[in-house]
Parts: C-alpha cells; sequence; structure tokens
C-alpha cells in the first residue's frame, strides 16, 4: 500500500512540477521573473554574458564542455588538499590522488559513485561545498543539453525566421543552467532538506560528540564501549542527493543509514524525491514541445517499465534469502535491509533509484536476491525509465530516433520525426551511440575478470563477475550504487572507473546534441497522412520492443554469467539442502 | 554574418559563433559559472539551510540524542551494542555496530561465507531460546544494511521477553507490557514496518527496574 502511495504522490507532484519547468525554460515571461529575474541579472553580469543571445549546437556543447573541465579541475583541487584546508574539525587526512580524481568525476559526471566513506574520508569542506555544489550543478547541466535538443526537435528558437540549413538558436547555456539551479533546484532542496530535517537527519556543523554506551562490562572484548555520532550537515546534501538524481550519500550505507534516513515518513520523502524531476521532465517536454500526445506516450511507456520492474524486485524480496533456507522462518530477505522499511520500501527504492540513474541506496544490492539484481541493473543499462535529470529524457529520445529509423525501414518511408528526415548523418551518429554501452562496459569487465590482482571482488562465483559488471554498469549509466563489497578504492578501480564515467557522461549528452542540432536545420515537412503518428499504442509497443530488443542483444550474454546464473546456482543449492 | 542574420530576420536574436570567439569568451563565463554555484549552493544553501533546520528542530538536527540524567548515553537513531541477558538485543552488525564505519555485510545469497555466518547465529538462537530455527525471526539473524539499525521486528521483541524477563527477576506480564509501549506502529499508519526500538526500551527498562 505504501508503495502505491508513494508511486501516485510522486506522480502527482511530478504534474504542477513538469508545468513549472515549461514555464522557466519556455523563454516567455514568467510569474517567477518577479523573484529570480534581479538576481539572474546579477549572475549573469559576473558571467559577462548576454543571456538572451541564443547559440547553436556547436556553441551549447563547447560552453557544456569547458563549463564542465573548469568545475572539474577547482572540485579536484580542493578534495586534493581538503586536510589543509578550513572545515574539517574532525582533522580528516588527505586523499590519495586516483581516489580524489575519481570522486571528482564521479560527482561531476552526475554519478555518486563512491570510492570512498564519506563519514570518515570527507571533511566537512569536501561534503558539505564540493559535492554539494556538484550536486546541484550537474544536473542542471544535464537538463540544459536536454533543453537545447528538445528546442532542437523544434527547429529552434528561430525557427520562424531561419531558412533551410541555417544554424538553429538551441538557447543559452549559461541561463538555462542557472535558471535551473535558482529557481528549480535551490527551492525545491531547502524544502526537502528542513523536511528530512524534522524526521532526524543531522542538520549541524558542531564535531560529532562521542557518548558511552548503555550496556557496559561485558566479557565480549570487542564490545565498544562508547560510540562516536558522526554528524555533519547531513539534511542539506541529502536533499540535493536526492531530487538531482546524484545519489552520492554522506554515510557509508547511505540512505540504509538511520542518520541520513530515520523514519518510513522520510524514506517516503526521499523516495519521492529521487523520482520527482525525471517524471516532472515528461511533463515539460509535453509543454514544451507542444506535442502532449507524445508526453502521453512516453510517461506511458517509462511507467509501464518502471512499474513491470518495481513489481518484480518487490516479488523477489519477499522471497526468502537462499543462504537462510532452513536456519530461519520463511520470510522476506532482509539480509542487508533496515527493519523500519522492511523489503517492499527496499524493492521500490532500488528498482527507482537504478532507474532514474541516481544511485542512492536504503538497502544492500550486493546482497538482493537474484531477480531484484536483475531489475537493478537492467534500469541502469536501459538507463531512459525515467532516467537520470536531462540526460534521462535525451537517453529516452536516443530510443524514440531509433523505433522512428526502425519503423520507416519497416512501412517502406523516410523516417521523420515531428517533421524533420533522420538521413544518413545522423543514422550514424545514433550507430555510435548503441555500441558503445556495450563496447565500454563489457571492455572493462572482460579485462578486470580476466585479471584477478585487480578484480577486488568480495563474493565468489557468478556474483563475482557481476560485482564487477555492476561496478562499470553504473559507472557508464551515471548511476553510482554499488554492489559494495567490491574493494574498488584500489588505482586500478579508480581510474578505469574515470574513463567509464567520462564516456558515459559526455557522449550520450554530446552525440545527441548534435544530431538534434543537424535535424533543426533540415526543412520541415508538413503533416500528412502518411506521417509515423508518435504518440498511439502502435508507437508506444514499438518503442518498448526496440528498447528491450536493443539491451538484450547487447547484454543478454552477460545477464547469463551474471543474475541468471545466479538464480540457477541457488535452486541447486537449494536442493541439496534437502 | 552575425549583422547579417539579424538585417534579414528582424530580430535581435543572434545565432553564431563569434560571440564564443574568443578566448576569453570561453573561459570566463565558466570561471564565473563555478565561483558563482560554489557560493550560492556551497556556502549560502548549505549554511542557510542548515542553520534553518538548528534553528527548528534542534533536537533532531543535532543527532537525536538520547538524554538519562543530563548525559547523552546514545543517540536514538542508532544501535548500541547489547549481548548480556538483562537486556534486549538488536540484529547483528557487520561493523561492530560502529557508527563512524557503517554497512552492511555485502555479501550475497549465493555466498557460502553468508550461510556460513547465518548457520552459527541460528544455532546459538536456537540454543538460547529453545525453539526450532525454522521460528527465528529472519531479522535477528541478517546483518542490517547500516550496522547500526535501532530497530527489531514486533517478534523478535518476544522473543527475548522470556530471557530479560526472567534475568531481572520481574514478571513477564510487566515487561510485556513495556514492550508493547515501545511497539511503533507503522509511522501515519501507513509508512513502514511495526519495530521495537532496542536501545530507548532498554533505557527504559533499566528505569522502571532499577537493576545496578
Amino acid at each position: 500500500m505504501d508503495v502505491l502511495l508513494i508511486l501516485a504522490l510522486a506522480l502527482l507532484l511530478a504534474w504542477p512540477l513538469g508545468a513549472y519547468m515549461t514555464g522557466i525554460f519556455s523563454g516567455q515571461k514568467h510569474w517567477s521573473d518577479k523573484v529570480f529575474a534581479p538576481v539572474e541579472k546579477g549572475i549573469f553580469k559576473i558571467l559577462g554574458i548576454n543571456a538572451s543571445a541564443g547559440m547553436n549546437w556547436k556553441s551549447y556543447g563547447i560552453a557544456f564542455l569547458i563549463s564542465n573541465l573548469v568545475l572539474g579541475v577547482i572540485a579536484f583541487l580542493l578534495l586534493m588538499f581538503q586536510h589543509v584546508l578550513p572545515m574539517n574539525p574532525d582533522g580528516i587526512g588527505p586523499l590519495s590522488w586516483d581516489l580524489a580524481l575519481h570522486t571528482a568525476v564521479s560527482f561531476l559526471t552526475n554519478t555518486n559513485q563512491q570510492h570512498y566513506s564519506g563519514q570518515a574520508q570527507l571533511s566537512y569542506l569536501s561534503q558539505g561545498f564540493v559535492i554539494v555544489t556538484l550536486q546541484f550543478v550537474t544536473p542542471a547541466m544535464g537538463l540544459a543539453v536536454c533543453l537545447a535538443v528538445l528546442r532542437g526537435l523544434m527547429g529552434g528558437r528561430n525557427v520562424k525566421d531561419a531558412e533551410e540549413g541555417e544554424e538553429r538558436d538551441l538557447g543559452n547555456y549559461y541561463q538555462d543552467t542557472v535558471r535551473a539551479v535558482l529557481r528549480l533546484m535551490l527551492p525545491l532542496a531547502a524544502v526537502v532538506a528542513l523536511l528530512l530535517a524534522s524526521q532526524g537527519v543531522p542538520s549541524t556543523y558542531q564535531a560529532s560528540p562521542t557518548v558511552p554506551v548503555v550496556e557496559q562490562g561485558q566479557a565480549s572484548v570487542d564490545q565498544l564501549t562508547e560510540q562516536k555520532i558522526p554528524l555533519g550537515p547531513v539534511a542539506a546534501m541529502v536533499a540535493i542527493k536526492q531530487l538531482g538524481t546524484n545519489g552520492g550519500g554522506w554515510y557509508g550505507p547511505n540512505s540504509a543509514n538511520p542518520l541520513e534516513n530515520p523514519t518510513p515518513v522520510a524514506n517516503a520523502i526521499e523516495t519521492i524525491a529521487l523520482v520527482l524531476i525525471p517524471i516532472a521532465i515528461v511533463f515539460m517536454a509535453g509543454g514544451l514541445l507542444r506535442q502532449r500526445g507524445f508526453a502521453r506516450m512516453s510517461l506511458a511507456v517509462m511507467g509501464f517499465l518502471s512499474l513491470f520492474c518495481v513489481g518484480a524486485a518487490i516479488y523477489s524480496e519477499q522471497q526468502p534469502n537462499a543462504a537462510f533456507s532452513g536456519l530461519a522462518e520463511q520470510a522476506g530477505n532482509m539480509e542487508g535491509k533496515e527493519v523500519r522499511f522492511g523489503t517492499d520500501l527496499s524493492a521500490l527504492w532500488a528498482t527507482l533509484t537504478t532507474q532514474t540513474s541516481n544511485g542512492s541506496v536504503n538497502a544492500m544490492h550486493d546482497s538482493l536476491n537474484p531477480v531484484a539484481a536483475l531489475v537493478t541493473r537492467s534500469g541502469m543499462l536501459i538507463n531512459a525509465i525515467w532516467g537520470g535529470i536531462g540526460c534521462g529524457f535525451v537517453n529516452f529520445i536516443v530510443y524514440v530516433w531509433i523505433a522512428v529509423f526502425i519503423a520507416g525501414l519497416m512501412i517502406g518511408r523516410t523516417p521523420e520525426i515531428f517533421g524533420r528526415k533522420l538521413e544518413k548523418t545522423e543514422i550514424s551518429w545514433l550507430g555510435v551511440l548503441l555500441v558503445l554501452p556495450s563496447a565500454v562496459i563489457l571492455t572493462f569487465t572482460a579485462i578486470t575478470v580476466a585479471i584477478p590482482a585487480i578484480t577486488g571482488n568480495s563474493n565468489p562465483g557468478l556474483h563475482g563477475i557481476a560485482q564487477v559488471f555492476y561496478e562499470y554498469t553504473s559507472a557508464f549509466a551515471n548511476n553510482g550504487s554499488g554492489f559494495e563489497g567490491l574493494g574498488d578504492n584500489t588505482p586500478w578501480w579508480n581510474i578505469s572507473c574515470v574513463i567509464v564515467l567520462l564516456l558515459g557522461r559526455y557522449l550520450p549528452l554530446v552525440i545527441p546534441l548534435v544530431i538534434a542540432g543537424l535535424l533543426a536545420k533540415k526543412r520541415q515537412i508538413p503533416f500528412s497522412n502518411g506521417t509515423l503518428p508518435l504518440h498511439n499504442l502502435t508507437f508506444g509497443v514499438t518503442l518498448v520492443t526496440v528498447i528491450l530488443i536493443l539491451n538484450f542483444l547487447s547484454f543478454l550474454p552477460s545477464m547469463v554469467l551474471g543474475p541468471i546464473g545466479e538464480a540457477l546456482e541457488l535452486t541447486s543449492i537449494a536442493g541439496d539442502l534437502k | 554574418m552575425n549583422t547579417d542574420l539579424i538585417s534579414r530576420s528582424g530580430i535581435s536574436r543572434a545565432v553564431s559563433d563569434s560571440a564564443l570567439s574568443s578566448q576569453h569568451a570561453i573561459w570566463r563565463p565558466a570561471l564565473g559559472l563555478a565561483a558563482v554555484m560554489l557560493v550560492t549552493c556551497g556556502l549560502v544553501y548549505s549554511a542557510s539551510v542548515t542553520g534553518l533546520a538548528g534553528l527548528l528542530f534542534p533536537q533532531q538536527a543535532s543527532g537525536s540524542l538520547v538524554i538519562v540524567d543530563g548525559k547523552a548515553v546514545g543517540s536514538a537513531l542508532v544501535a548500541q551494542p547489547f549481548s548480556g541477558d538483562m537486556y534486549f538485543h538488536g540484529r547483528p552488525s557487520s561493523v561492530n555496530t560502529d557508527p563512524m564505519s557503517t554497512g552492511g555485510s555485502n555479501l550475497a545469497p549465493s555466498n557460502p561465507a553468508l550461510r556460513d555466518r547465518v548457520a552459527a547465529e541460528s544455532a546459538v538462537l536456537t540454543e538460547r531460546y529453545q525453539l526450532p530455527a525454522t521460528e527465528l525471526p529472519v531479522d535477528l539473524l541478517a546483518s542490517s544494511g547500516s550496522g547500526v539499525d535501532p530497530h527489531i521486528s514486533p517478534e523478535a521483541a518476544a522473543l527475548q521477553l522470556k530471557r530479560v524477563a526472567a534475568a531481572r527477576g520481574i514478571p513477564t506480564e510487566v515487561l510485556g507490557k513495556l514492550v508493547e509501549q515501545h511497539t511503533e506502529a507503522p509511522q501515519w499508519g501507513i509508512f513502514g514496518q511495526p519495530r521495537v526500538n532496542v536501545l530507548l526500551l532498554n533505557l527504559a527498562v533499566d528505569q522502571q527496574f532499577l537493576v545496578k
């Protein structure tokens, strides 16, 4: 019940939010101008830009890449020297260079894969200042690219005046990014942070208190006699961690930690925050494209896939963990889960966090039953069921382009989308995007598994391969969750993941921008009877099929070597026990 | 080209590469953006939200510390280790209930190490409570995700009731009442699972049945 209520609330809140986002990004006057326009004016002055000047796809892409480079270098340096910088009351030491590089790139790419343990290895400055900033800015940058792609689909902002073949105005990158942070992320995050603080998420700059535990003088020498309760400005970070499809938590076990996610209500708030903006973007796309039918189809396709996966994961976790067979009562898999959430809310979170490229967790994915493990990695491989902010909908449009192309071939018409033809150049670029995930993920998995000295996995057998595959999938999908048993703070893991992170972030955002820029310049063919409609059931089913077939083709063998094989292994173990 | 476009289209919105032709125009907004965002998000947002939360919810914002006789004895959100017969026990922790190094076991269902661990713990509990293994609540055998899960299920508390009552020499029914008082229903009647906070329960037991 609580699962359905959370999903319904997320959808109900995303709807008006989508309308608000349409308003602030449409370029027309909006009521929020009264509050934000003067602040933005000041910021644009500091940036030295004319915010009303549009950019073509090239300028937009360059601005996106350069601003990322600058931010990345600054973040790397601040992390590298955190031990000599202020706001470090617990006296935390320096990071190794490869760990600092991995951490900077991981947060820059909106991934938040963590090879460090937050509370123990990062200072308040690193977490509260560097990482929180990246958690605000990187989803805004992703959203900006998504906005440019959407404008490209409609022929650019200057569609009325420009001639065929002329460069189109896809918006101003800096205006989009600043607006997304100021008008969207900041107000939402402030509200969520206060709500979470009311539930018990720490919110303080004081050093962590140490308390003596209640039971003293036990025979066991291992039993702690005192506990240090790690605090900090946690609520502020957790809010944007959830809202910005970031996922990098304050504490090691993320939102499984009761300080980061203290109550079931806090859990409901964090779960809704996880999918809120990704769902709202679908509504926004409908508004900006003026294609409500297309948005409804998108919502139906994503919703169908999402709910199907949620159902499968919940069913999976309600089954007993095979290792407990005969050793405890027959009940759901509670290994790596918290009592206050139980199996259902943990499975819901695991599904949504991998679909949205968020990557925060409220239960340990390494200990999930195999079907739920399959669901989580499928969410990351598809990476377009809601998806990360901006990049998720861009990935979805890539699938739409491919589906349009295939459908066009089947009915023997030149494939077109919103009246613009997909031709050889665009298809070649799409080809790159098609091959990229499997090429990157499988290559790195193969190398790492082949050399046991660098693997560092903690579980034997097929699950060991699954751990490695999961880590690279999570990096490529910019998700950030992990099978955390992996010993991943090594130079090999840090550096190889940096490469995968960069490939997984920038190519899937920049290539669609190029395609959109090229499409925008084309002549618009008027709508006719022969036009392939993108808003009906037929196209929705085609799209689902295309999404599934593409991913099966790329990853079915690796799934057999991972969760599917593990499931079979477990059935045979259970058989032996009887 | 720039002026061309403007004059032809009659709009002031110029689309060209020229705005970005100079090095200056590429780097300055990027640097500016980084600086502005570090200040607004990293400083202004973090500090104002953290400060406001501290003002509005001082108890929750500072770690939900439990104060007994003017001294902090723990956090209501963080499990403490309990192993003696006088106390209710929490869930197994793979981090020795150390809040500074929280985490789960990360053992896969297929990992023999998990089966071995559960088998050992199951043997201890069947011996202690004189019950068949298949009646042991799962949450007392499964390690939590955080390693400091403050709660156990009401079934897990019920299982331990007799042991604690015997060790303290008090009637089971009296202690049972206290456990009932400390059983939390799903929050707002719908969210989450019924549960018992082990630290708060044990503190209440200590307070009501002074045995020191």
